[in-house]
């Protein structure tokens, strides 16, 4: 076995230097009943080969060389070869969590400058090292929330990732955490009345997210208003990092739960990606997640630690902020090399490009159907209401090798026949014209079909 | 440095300031192509909402990106180096073929929503993978959802409660060794369960008469890790799992220590009902400085209807698709599918290792552990005699007698060119020294480690304040840990300018 660094004869030596005739003797302690006395039937061992031949033909079954509309929570966006070179350094890519710190500096002020950018970015005192990605992320700032209000609701805004909630709901479920969910109005964005109304002595949290599900973008100021005034906190989830480029940071949230794999981090069929929370300096010590520190050595170097352990789980146990262990380590570095990259212009400059291509891309269609929710700024995503089946859509864009956007029928039934569409800087207006003139042909064939129905009814 | 190591020498280290520190305007590491599409006017699309200043955002060029990462990176020890003997975290080599498959264009790029009709081959490899992971345990179902091993814990004491529930009653505790890791009582404080704990008996084991005392109706599940944190298997494990199962209690296992297992021993046949993996420890995906990690669950089959949703199955047509329609399920722990990425690597390493590298990759970290317990035998306290798995956990009991504890043993480690073994951990030996080398170590490493270790000893009879003192050769000398959980300096500020 290629990984092993052993001959056979070294196995022997350090039998004889252990005492014992045979490697059987060490397993003595498992039960003889419940030793296997067989192959494992799993593949046979095979050459490096292989394995690349059967992963690569993996990926050709996995729409490899298609064009996508898809984000809805995870973004195609360009990835600058520096990062992969970075993060395969083998000390960054094989090193433990950063505890003992005179060993893993390279570590720990990547870390820290991770900390912050984000919180640079998010317009946040501070942020910690990461979470393992934006839906555990949000789910964590409510029961954060929960500990700083000792409150046990939370109004969370319909709008908000279908599949975020989700996961709120399977964390709130066994901590008493009651939600109350707030409908959207004409415009996407969360409808402030309604928002009002649920909002009450009780609200540990308002959870909303900006650019919302439909990347429509939220009147925070207006929504922490209303938290505010009953003592509630204003947890802002934050999907498509890209956003924050162009679109004013969420200065007057008390959280902000991001995920951050627009930064840098491959679609990679969903993770692992880069959850982050920011907050406000006074909640530091109700924050879950690893956090790293500056301080000086017995020299008086500058230096980095893990610090403010007493919130975690190997120092607390069961009275711990959260049972979390690890964080994305290697993703946040992705994530921090790319914003070192882009950095204070080109963050606002790739931004901007996201912006064109999808105003542009809205304009297109909305000659040949109706795009929701015009009322409100948007960033990269829209939402496109057809005549035709989303479904049947896509499934006629695949022959073309395109991937449309995301039929929003399961999750919201009510919005009819309708798509959820992303640009990022990577979609060229070839592919936009492509796409929507295909679109606009089945468009005009269903509506044509539609209007001679009545006709042969009446008939 | 007081004794001479064969193992690492000096080295010169470039000094590298914070990336602020290189910033100024007009620097530029990006460049974007010319837009095909009209310009906009953002402040016309966006109002107020348009964002005009990036604030304290560096602006540096690329080979200052490369200097500066790289120069960072050289800070940090790693298992490329060398040896890096952390206790139960298993820290084995990460095969450079996983990165490189992990980054296959159809597979780095696969969208999670895209069609399940284009998306066969990712499924594939989460239907082959769990194959693999359920052969090995011995279990009958798995999820491959959660983020990490804390959150596979989440997710397997979701299921039992669940279960329970299912039966009419939710129950009230979890009953925990004293020996466990910090997670297991966290876990099960998030479900809302009471934690108990339980204590060891002389050999290190659960105390079995212990638990017949504290098991009932009340508990439903004990959490048990299998060898446990002190390297040893739990003998009794069948007894064990017959006294939770008579009194309708589930057996939870830890699965931190499975590399001490595979291809040797199976859980599912030992009466384990529900355990997590780390695919980060036995699988051989990277650590990458503390993560990204990932924790799949496996159950046996009275549990399986509470899986997280979706699962991974074959449609009637043959083709692989995903299933949401689970009504008993406990929901969802994570958007979309789990640390998909790492499901990859994991798998290419089973692919890399089949059958008999499975089980020789075992033996040889049980052979490495026991290796290097013959050799510091005597030289340090070993407070449990009871047979080693893969890792052996030692004791400061003598050394601290000249008052230098384990973290000061560690520390002095590191002049000699070796990561720290874990210290201080697991809670049931005082002062311990936890030291698990994996398979990957070859003989060489091992004899270097093991002279390192007597070598330190000896300095410790001569110069104890010396080994206090350590490391000696880091860039850095201890650091004032206090001072930053005091006044936690979390961030970069720019200095005031001059008035």
């Amino acid at each position: 076995m290629r990984y092993l660094p052993k001959s056979p004869a070294d196995r022997a030596a350090m039998l004889e230097a252990i005492g014992i005739r045979s490697v059987d003797d060490l397993f003595s302690p498992i039960p003889a009943e419940y030793r296997l006395a067989r192959d494992l039937a799993v593949p046979r061992q095979m050459a490096e080969s292989e394995i690349v031949d059967w992963f690569k033909q993996r990926a050709k079954e996995n729409g490899e060389g298609y064009t996508s509309f898809l984000g809805a929570g995870a973004y195609f966006h360009y990835r600058p070869v520096v990062i992969d070179a970075l993060v395969q350094r083998g000390e960054f890519l094989t090193s433990y969590t950063p505890y003992q710190a005179e060993f893993a500096q390279g570590t720990l002020q990547a870390i820290f400058e991770f900390q912050t950018m984000i919180s640079e970015l998010t317009g946040m005192d501070l942020a910690n090292a990461s979470m393992y990605d934006g839906s555990t992320g949000a789910a964590e700032a409510v029961m954060m929330a929960v500990r700083v209000t000792g409150r046990h609701s939370a109004v969370i805004a319909r709008n908000l990732h279908p599949e975020y909630r989700e996961v709120l709901n399977t964390y709130a479920t066994h901590q008493a955490i009651a939600q109350k969910l707030v409908a959207f109005t004409d415009s996407g964005q969360i409808d402030l009345k309604e928002l009002e109304k649920a909002v009450g002595d009780d609200t540990a949290c308002v959870l909303i997210q900006s650019p919302n599900f439909f990347g429509t973008i939220e009147d925070v100021e207006a929504i922490a208003g209303i938290a505010h005034k009953s003592g509630a906190l204003l947890i802002v989830s934050i999907a498509e990092a890209a956003s924050l480029g162009i679109v004013e940071p969420p200065r007057a949230a008390d959280i902000v739960a991001m995920e951050a794999q627009s930064f840098g981090v491959p679609l990679g069929f969903g993770g692992p990606y880069c959850g982050v929370l920011a907050t406000k300096e006074k909640f530091v010590r109700q924050m879950p997640g690893r956090l790293v520190g500056q301080t000086v050595d017995k020299n008086g170097k500058r230096g980095f630690v893990l610090t403010l352990a007493t919130r975690e789980q190997h120092i607390r146990r069961e009275k711990a902020t959260s049972n979390i262990c690890t964080n994305q380590a290697l993703v946040a570095l992705m994530v921090n090399i790319f914003m070192t990259v882009y950095g204070k212009v080109g963050l606002r400059e790739l931004a901007k490009q996201n912006l064109a291509k999808t105003a542009y891309a809205a304009d297109q269609f909305s000659k040949h159907a109706k795009v929701l929710f015009a009322g409100a700024p948007r960033f990269n995503e829209f939402v496109v209401q057809t005549s035709e089946d989303p479904y049947a859509i896509n499934s006629r864009l695949l022959g073309h090798k395109i991937v449309g956007g995301l039929p929003m029928k399961k999750f919201f039934p009510e919005l009819g026949r309708a798509a959820l569409w992303c640009c990022t800087e990577l979609t060229t207006r070839s592919m936009i014209d492509t796409t929507v003139g295909l679109v606009a042909e089945s468009e005009r064939s269903v509506r044509s079909m539609k209007d001679t129905e009545p006709a042969e009814v009446a008939r | 440095m007081k004794h001479m190591t064969r193992k690492a020498t000096r080295h010169i280290s470039q000094n590298e300031g914070l990336i602020f520190e290189k910033s100024s305007p007009g620097k530029a590491a990006w460049k974007l192509p010319p837009l095909d599409v009209p310009e906009v006017d953002t402040a016309k699309l966006l109002g107020k909402q348009e964002r005009k200043d990036l604030g304290d955002m560096p602006e540096v060029s690329e080979i200052e990106i490369i200097r500066h990462f790289t120069r960072l990176s050289t800070w940090n020890y790693a298992i490329d180096l060398g040896m890096y003997p952390l206790g139960s975290c298993t820290m084995k080599y990460n095969p450079r073929v996983n990165e490189f498959v992990a980054r296959v264009e159809g597979l780095a790029n696969g969208h999670p929503y895209q069609a399940e009709k284009i998306s066969q081959g990712a499924l594939q490899i989460m239907k082959t993978l769990s194959d693999c992971l359920l052969e090995i345990t011995g279990m009958d179902a798995i999820t491959l959802q959660p983020a990490a091993g804390a959150q596979g814990e989440l997710t397997g004491l979701l299921m039992v409660r669940a279960y329970h529930q299912s039966k009419g009653n939710a129950r009230k505790k979890i009953l925990i060794p004293d020996s466990a890791h910090g997670t297991n009582p966290a876990t099960a404080a998030t479900v809302g369960y009471a934690v108990e704990n339980l204590k060891s008996n002389d050999r290190g084991m659960v105390d079995v008469a212990a638990l017949a005392a504290q098991m009932n109706e009340d508990v439903a599940a004990l959490m048990v890790t299998n060898p446990n944190t002190l390297g040893v298997f739990e003998q009794e494990i069948h007894k064990i799992a017959d006294l939770m199962h008579a009194k309708g209690g589930l057996l939870y296992m830890d699965g931190a220590n499975m590399n001490a297992l595979v291809g040797k021993a199976r859980p599912g046949d030992f009466g384990v009902d529900v355990m997590h993996l780390n695919l980060h420890k036995t699988f051989s995906t990277p650590h990458g400085g503390g993560g990204p990690g990932s924790g799949p669950v496996a159950v046996k089959k009275m549990l399986a209807p509470f899986l997280p949703t979706p699962v991974v199955i074959t449609k009637p047509d043959g083709t692989l698709g995903f299933e949401y329609n689970r009504p008993q399920s406990v929901g969802r722990v994570r958007a979309f599918y789990g640390n998909f990425g790492m499901f990859i690597r994991a798998l290419a390493y089973i692919f890399a290792n089949g059958p008999d590298g499975l089980r020789q990759t075992t033996e040889d970290a049980v052979l490495n552990a026991n290796y290097i317990r013959k050799g510091l035998e005597g030289v340090y306290d070993l407070p449990y005699s009871t047979p080693s798995m893969h890792e052996v956990v030692f004791s400061d009991k003598v050394q601290s007698k000249k008052g230098v504890k384990t973290m000061d043993l560690a520390k002095r480690l590191i002049d000699y060119g070796f990561h720290p073994y874990t210290t201080a951990f697991p809670l049931i030996v005082p002062g311990a020294l936890m030291i698990e080398p994996t398979e990957s170590e070859p003989l060489e490493e091992l004899d270097l480690f093991i002279e390192a270790m007597k070598s330190i000893a000896e300095e410790v009879e001569e110069d104890p304040q010396f080994v206090l003192d350590a490391p000696h050769n880091t860039r850095i000398s201890r650091l004032d840990e206090t001072a930053a959980a005091r006044k936690p300096v979390l961030r970069w500020k720019p200095l005031p300018s001059a008035p």
